[in-house]
């Protein structure tokens, strides 16, 4: 992107709430269900029948509102968006208009130059999702199946504050992060759970007024959102430097393509005739309720990357990967707890192996298959001088695939020390054995020895891979570093 | 078993079924009867449900004499078309739903069934209750008993019309800016529209939602008062039902009217109101002087807004509801439609009659960007005004009487092709829709053969006070037991 040019960018996200039954019926939000088996008759839209709402969605809009030091309405009014569409049963949508239940909230992310950047959220509002049209593998027809009709969200808007598709991410993960730490959205992006609007345009750096906007729809991937941005970025630009002009659209983005395209120009918006829906009330809430919301809050993400800073002594960035989700945190707070070993090294270990584990096996950390407590007792075995880290990487190997995993009747901690024992790879200490084995490969080796001595000292390298050889990976690299060195000098 | 069943009235059903001079079955055969002698030219019902109104005479039948009679056990009755009825045809008086059945009953049809009532059939409307005279109905107008080239009045006109000639003893109807209350005075019935949230919305099926409230047309006060007390109450299901206690309205009746405070607004008897009408009006309110009341006149400065304030809010909120008769899950689609956009438009342009596409279309206008704050906003800041005055008024008065509509039932046809006097119709009774207030009309007298009506408003929660008051003038006068020629 030309440096000539600024990127301004606003995200509205859908957040999905996680509660049992819908935001103005009694029917199930449970996700992949038979079409139209979850939808009663309120979400039908029947002659007749009454929206009530579900008071859960209530209190998580007001958590969300509390965790990004917003303002929590003390009343909120529901209002009518009203448009034609065959999955929009009513003929309308409730949503919050004139009066959302939060505004004026804010979170911060870290810039391209790893600075501190505040990032304004105007609203968050409470409305009913739509159903979905089906129109595969029907001829001649479409398919309406009304599950996800009446499924609460939190629509969550920022201020125009992101100036690059890095930084819309950034703020999007925040976000996730944050909705997920509350419980109040299970944040799955992949059944349309968690996602985002953007609109995007671009400046010439300098100037004052926006430049024309596009509004991106269907990004329902962190991946798919950074690709459309940065693909709608460069178009815009493209675009003007090429004497045209950007038209204020909504652009669909086609992840087989990767590219987006215009799905309907601003003289085509619906005029959504919005007006207070009479068949509910206000909502009102009052300061004790506000209170009692706020001691429900959980430690949120920020203050708990500062704490596992202060009091683990963690690197900021590692603070920043473990926390930014809340079963991992929890995961290395209970393996820390539980090993004799440094933080650091706990961190290490959760951000490597077991991440990387996680990720290949498409687990959640919450169903990971090494225990935080069988991590921990693993790292104790280093620790402890038990063995060493290479042979420690096969033990979690083992736990991870679970092939020899023998009932421990005494808990996980002590697993560790059984695969140890199984596998035989208890790490070797003895001096005089270690020594035996370097006199070995001294003596099997001269020309290397004449050329370590010669001065290349890099070749240290390539006796320490021996004696592990020789060892099966067993003895303990510090002593044999040592004694190889004692060994080798003239 | 005696012929004249058909002339009681609830109350004395109820006491003849308790002892035992004639049954449920016996009770419904005859009026059964009766309304297929006498539907035809009234044009009064939309659908006789005879079967199942048998089967619930005998259920209660067998409930009395298993001890366990409900509060209306036995006690027959019609509902309006506009009420959700589970496996009975609910049409709302429309095109759009004239295949419509139910899936479920109304709030209020559960109540009145489950304390023993049997329901006789479904009653004519204008379509969606959209209209003064009941002439919009894709059934065809309902016939006035007192005269069948009349009106009688609407949008409850078929159950209006079942009461007074006595095809059914009661009906509910429901009452969005005059629909239960004009054409119980143009019928010569007892109609009653409670409170805003003292009866469930819930199965009703929704004209403008912030005024729709169900009511019912009876032949006396009591009767009202029994039904209310069965139909009142807090419902989960309709978040603007309030959960109020629900007095014993039957113990309210007596007590006299010493002392109570009647006012009367001046510009209720202005031009525009028939002068016989006005005469019969003013006779009654002497009638409830006599009775003890205190008569003073009370000012609502922003009265004569109430008519342009209605058909601002009302039409902006049908337009909204009625949005979702869109041919996709139920009611009328077009056949064979060529896509998405043909298929609405064939679908509610078929489906809906006149009068509801004038509103539909006066709603989308209102509630449009550039117009909303010159219209709806505007309404709604009236509306508070009005609802301010009668607030005031109340601080000095009881109850506010006056006229229910400002003529006799008029001549089928006469003011369908102009709108604006249709709507002046109901310019007595919208004040109490836009405030919320509970409002009876009570037959009081007869202009050129044709029954008017008394018109009495209470505060918020004041079922108690008009009901008590138009009882106590049913105790001095007979109005309400005057029947039209030929259905006595």
């Amino acid at each position: 992107m030309s440096a000539a040019w600024e990127v301004v960018i606003g995200l509205e996200i859908h957040t999905q709430l996680a509660t049992n039954s819908k935001i103005f019926s009694g029917a199930s939000t449970a996700y992949g269900a038979p079409p139209n088996t979850q939808a009663c008759l309120v979400d039908l839209g029947y002659p007749g029948v009454l929206p009530v709402l579900n008071e859960e969605v209530v209190r998580m809009a007001c958590k969300f509102g509390l965790a990004v030091n917003a303002t929590v309405a003390r009343r909120s009014v529901f209002a009518r968006k009203n448009y034609f569409y065959p999955d929009l049963p009513k003929g309308y949508q409730i949503s919050q208009y004139e009066l959302p239940i939060v505004e004026h909230g804010e979170l911060h992310i870290k810039d391209a130059d790893g600075n501190d950047k505040r990032i304004g959220i105007t609203r968050a509002h409470l409305e009913e999702d739509a159903g979905k049209s089906i129109h595969e593998g029907l001829d001649q027809s479409s398919g309406i199946d009304l599950n996800r009709a009446g499924t609460p969200l939190l629509e969550i808007v920022s201020e125009p504050d992101l100036s690059s598709a890095k930084e819309a991410i950034a703020y999007m993960r925040k976000i996730h992060t944050i909705v997920r730490y509350l419980g109040i959205s299970d944040g799955n992006m992949a059944e349309g759970s968690f996602r985002c609007d953007a609109n995007v345009s671009v400046r010439p750096r300098g100037q004052k007024e926006l430049g024309t906007r596009s509004e991106l729809k269907n990004l329902n991937s962190f991946r798919f959102i950074e690709k459309a941005i940065n693909f709608e970025i460069e178009r815009q630009i493209e675009l003007i430097e090429n004497g045209g002009k950007v038209v204020q659209e909504t652009r669909l983005y086609d992840s087989d393509k990767d590219e987006t395209r215009s799905m309907r120009v601003k003289e085509e918006a619906n005029d959504y005739r919005y007006f207070p829906d009479p068949d509910l009330l206000p909502v009102e809430i009052d300061e004790s309720y506000i209170d009692k919301v706020r001691d429900t809050l959980p430690e949120l993400p920020d203050a708990k990357q500062q704490r596992f800073i202060d009091e683990y002594g963690l690197k900021n960035d590692d603070a920043s990967i473990l926390t930014m989700n809340l079963a991992l945190a929890d995961y290395f707070e209970e393996a820390a707890a539980a090993s004799d070993a440094k933080a650091q090294v706990v961190a290490n270990w959760v951000i490597g192996d077991l991440s990387g584990a996680l990720n290949r096996g498409g687990v959640e950390v919450e169903s990971s298959r090494v225990s935080a407590e069988a991590l921990a007792g693993l790292l104790n075995r280093i620790h402890d001088n038990t063995i060493n880290v290479p042979s420690a990487k096969k033990v979690f190997a083992e736990m991870w695939s679970g092939s020899k995993v023998i009932s421990v009747p005494t808990g996980d901690l002590k697993l560790a020390g059984q695969i140890i024992k199984d596998l035989k790879i208890e790490q070797i200490t003895d001096t005089s054995a270690i020594e035996a084995v370097v006199d070995a490969v001294i003596a099997a080796n001269p020309p290397q020895v004449a050329e370590y001595q010669s001065g290349k000292d890099k070749l240290i390298g390539f006796f320490v891979g021996q004696v592990m050889k020789e060892t099966d990976g067993k003895a303990n690299p510090g002593q044999v570093n040592a004694i190889l060195k004692k060994k080798l000098v003239l | 078993m005696s012929d004249d069943l058909h002339t009681l009235t609830l109350t004395q059903i109820a006491a003849g079924l308790e002892a035992g001079d004639f049954s449920a079955v016996e009770l419904t055969t005859s009026l059964l009867g009766r309304i297929d002698s006498f539907n035809e030219p009234l044009n009064a019902f939309i659908t006789v449900t005879a079967e199942q109104a048998l089967a619930a005479a005998s259920q209660a039948d067998e409930a009395r004499a298993a001890g366990n009679a409900g509060a209306l056990n036995g006690l027959p009755l019609v509902h309006k078309d506009i009420f959700c009825t589970k496996g009975v045809l609910t049409t709302c008086g429309s095109h759009m739903l004239d295949n419509f059945m139910s899936p479920y009953d109304a709030t209020i049809v559960e109540r009145i069934k489950q304390a023993g009532a049997v329901m006789l059939g479904k009653t004519n409307m204008d379509e969606f209750a959209m209209g003064s005279s009941n002439e919009t109905s894709f059934f065809g107008p309902v016939r006035n008993p007192w005269n069948l080239d009349c009106s009688p009045g609407g949008s409850s006109g078929g159950s209006a019309a079942v009461v007074a000639a006595r095809l059914a003893p009661a009906g509910t109807g429901t009452d969005t800016g005059g629909s239960i209350r004009q054409p119980a005075a143009l019928t010569g019935t007892v109609g009653l529209k409670p409170t805003y949230g003292r009866v469930s919305r819930y199965g009703m099926i929704a004209f403008a939602s912030s005024l729709d409230q169900a009511g019912v047309i009876t032949r006396s006060a009591a009767d009202a008062a029994l039904l209310l007390g069965v139909m009142a109450g807090f419902d989960e299901r309709d978040s603007t039902c309030i959960d109020h206690p629900v007095p014993d309205y039957v113990a309210g009746l007596s007590g006299s009217l010493k002392g109570l405070r009647v006012g009367i607004v001046r510009q209720h008897f202005d031009e525009g109101l028939d002068e016989q009408t006005g005469n019969a009006v003013k006779e009654s309110l002497a009638v409830l002087e006599s009775q003890g009341a205190i008569l003073t006149e009370v000012d609502l400065p922003n009265i004569d807004l109430s008519v342009p304030t209605y058909y601002v809010v009302a039409p902006a909120e049908c337009s909204s509801n009625l949005s979702r008769f869109d041919g996709v899950r139920f009611g009328h689609r077009a056949n064979d439609p060529k896509d998405l956009f043909d298929l609405y438009c064939r679908s509610r342009g078929e489906g809906f009659g006149e009068e509801v596409k004038r509103r539909i279309m006066t709603g989308t206008y209102v509630l449009s960007a550039g117009y909303y704050d010159a219209y709806y906003l505007k309404a709604q800041q009236v509306r508070h005004l009005i609802a301010d005055d009668f607030k005031k008024a109340f601080a000095n008065v009881d109850v506010i009487a006056g006229p229910t509509a400002p003529t006799p039932a008029f001549k089928l046809g006469d003011k369908t092709d102009d709108p604006i006097t249709m709507y002046l119709n109901d310019i007595y009774t919208i004040g109490a829709n836009l405030a919320g207030l509970p409002g009876i009309s009570t037959p009081c007298g007869l202009v050129d053969g044709l029954p008017v009506g008394l018109h009495l408003v209470g505060p918020h929660w004041g079922e108690e006070a008009v009901l008590r008051c138009a009882h106590q003038y049913q105790q001095q006068t007979d109005w309400h037991q005057t029947c039209p020629e030929g259905y006595e």
